[in-house]
């Protein structure tokens, strides 16, 4: 139960996939247009990350070393197919507007990275609650872009019609730019604010200094023999 | 005889960043005057909301970064003039407000203040603003007496327009851009004081000119002395080539670096008002041509005197 909280508060606040290891930019950038959009998206990378995190932890005696990037992409790819024909029979606006984006999910760094650094070297219900934290953290992300490009570019949250008549909807903000305004802002802020994140270390205590053998936080970053960049 | 020691360099010259700006801005002033005449006090209003939305920005920004007070360099009076000429004078006023703000906090302070921006401030304010709201930036002022619409678009829909109304400004057009004679008054001043040298703007004017009798005759339209003047005389290319594209801190400081840094613009320019959907095009060829100094700088870069190329050496 500890390591489920753990991990959960690991993936939504200290090492938030999208504000502070700044993964998986191509989705963020690209689909949170609306609030909806990035529910959506987060949503369904929520899905396969745990999913595949719970396989990939379940399999990672059985797996060989070499061969274990493909077998990484055959579990998250029958993942996303599910996701895929889910959301089509369901839930097709929201499968018609993400579009080429579902697909995408399996080569989101995120899960490629989390079943690399976290579910191949850890039991079955840590890495399930790490999967759930990391896409709860990128859901959560998401929506909070989506809803402020939304708001500002097309003066309505999740649909619905909140700005007064007056304003006028800065159209740029539901474009590419406006994508790197906000992240840009939000990271920015994280930063200032001092959110309790892997970036923002407390004072005293010493930074890692790349030393990652001797760390028990789990970076993403962490390459095989222990010593990373 | 007193004789003083001390290193180089000897002789100083008097300019300061400051002493530049303000020959830019009253480069400028005749342009203003123009835009005021034609557009009442409603210009006037957009002026004066664009400069302070910028001078704020700036001592806010300042103010809030814990940074030395930057406004005394008189760099954000320019970029809000500049701002206020690519405006129409009947923008609501939170358009100018917003405006400077982008142009200061975003493209400018963000990267770490002047000189430090890789994109004309203002041109990229106008990009922005062009971008987000397309319908009010391209409603442009209907003046008695004066036909409505812009004399691109006038073009556009086969009908000519005269010369002298392209030199004294006697057109809709946004705040600085109407008057050719007042442009090249500013011109000449700038290059009379060497603020500017005037290679950046006659290469752009001269290419954009090549360009279109190119891309004029290839995409159709009919290529006579009033298209040409027309198209050089109106819109913002003067406008742009004076002010925007020559601007110290994102046009390449070497020679051969200028030369087609200008030609790029010239050939983005003719290509946009001839092929894009919108007649003009300036502000977007001038920021394209922004994003390459850093590479025509590396390319051009002189070779010291007496080194022999490689091959040579070899």
């Amino acid at each position: 139960m500890k390591t489920a909280l753990e991990r959960l508060y690991n993936g939504i606040i200290k090492e938030n996939p999208t504000l502070v290891l700044m993964l998986g930019m191509c989705p963020t950038l690209a689909v949170t247009t609306s609030a909806i959009n990035g529910l959506g998206m987060g949503l369904s990378t929520c899905f396969v990350l745990m999913l595949s995190n719970l396989i990939i932890s379940l399999l990672r005696k059985f797996i060989p070393d070499s061969v274990r990037m493909p077998a990484y992409i055959v579990v998250i790819a029958s993942f996303v197919t599910i996701v895929e024909l889910l959301m089509q029979a369901y839930v097709r606006s929201l499968y018609s507007s993400l579009g080429l984006y579902i697909p995408l999910i399996v080569v989101n760094c995120i899960i490629m990275g989390r079943a690399e650094s976290y579910a191949s070297k850890n039991p079955p219900v840590a890495s399930f609650f790490d999967g759930l934290g990391m896409g709860l953290g990128f859901t959560l992300a998401l929506t909070i872009i989506g809803a402020i490009r939304e708001l500002l570019g097309a003066g309505t949250l999740f649909g619905f019609d909140i700005m007064p008549d007056s304003f006028e909807p800065i159209s740029i903000m539901i474009m590419a730019p406006g994508a790197f305004f906000v992240l840009a802002v939000l990271t920015a802020l994280q930063n200032k604010l001092g959110a309790p994140s892997a970036t923002n270390k407390e004072k005293g205590e010493e930074s890692c200094a790349g030393n990652c053998s001797g760390c028990s936080a789990s970076c993403s970053f962490r390459t095989e023999g222990g010593d990373g960049k | 005889m007193k004789l003083n020691m001390s290193i180089s360099p000897h002789v100083r010259s008097h300019d300061s960043t400051r002493s530049v700006m303000l020959d830019v801005a009253i480069a400028l002033i005749p342009s203003i005057i123009i835009g005021i005449y034609y557009g009442g006090w409603r210009a006037a209003l957009v002026v004066a909301l664009s400069v302070g939305s910028c001078v704020l920005c700036e001592f806010l920004y300042d103010k809030l970064m814990h940074k030395p007070n930057t406004i005394g360099d008189c760099s954000a009076v320019v970029t809000g003039l500049i701002l206020a000429c690519n405006l129409y004078s009947t923008a609501p006023i939170w358009l100018p407000i917003l405006g400077g703000a982008f142009a200061i906090i975003v493209v400018k302070m963000l990267y770490g203040g002047l000189g430090q921006n890789f994109m004309n401030p203002a041109c990229a304010a106008r990009c922005f603003l062009l971008i987000s709201f397309p319908s009010i930036m391209t409603s442009y002022p209907t003046l008695d007496g004066v036909s409505s619409a812009t004399p691109l678009t006038a073009l556009a829909s086969g009908e000519t327009v005269s010369l002298s109304s392209l030199l004294l400004g006697n057109h809709i057009g946004t705040i600085g851009e109407t008057s050719a004679i007042a442009i090249l008054i500013g011109f000449l001043y700038l290059v009379f004081k060497k603020v500017i040298s005037p290679r950046i703007t006659l290469c752009t004017v001269g290419s954009a000119a090549l360009f279109l009798v190119v891309f004029g005759n290839m995409a159709g339209e009919t290529v006579n002395l009033s298209f040409m003047m027309t198209q050089l005389l109106a819109g913002g290319l003067l406008f742009g080539a004076v002010f925007m594209a020559t601007d110290y801190v994102t046009a390449p400081v070497t020679k051969w670096g200028q030369v087609i840094y200008a030609c790029v613009i010239g050939l983005l320019v003719a290509f946009i008002r001839c092929y894009g959907g919108s007649t003009e095009g300036m502000s977007y060829a001038i920021i394209i041509a922004n994003l390459l100094t850093p590479l025509l700088e590396k390319a051009t870069k002189p070779k010291p005197f007496g080194i022999r190329k490689e091959r040579e050496a070899k």
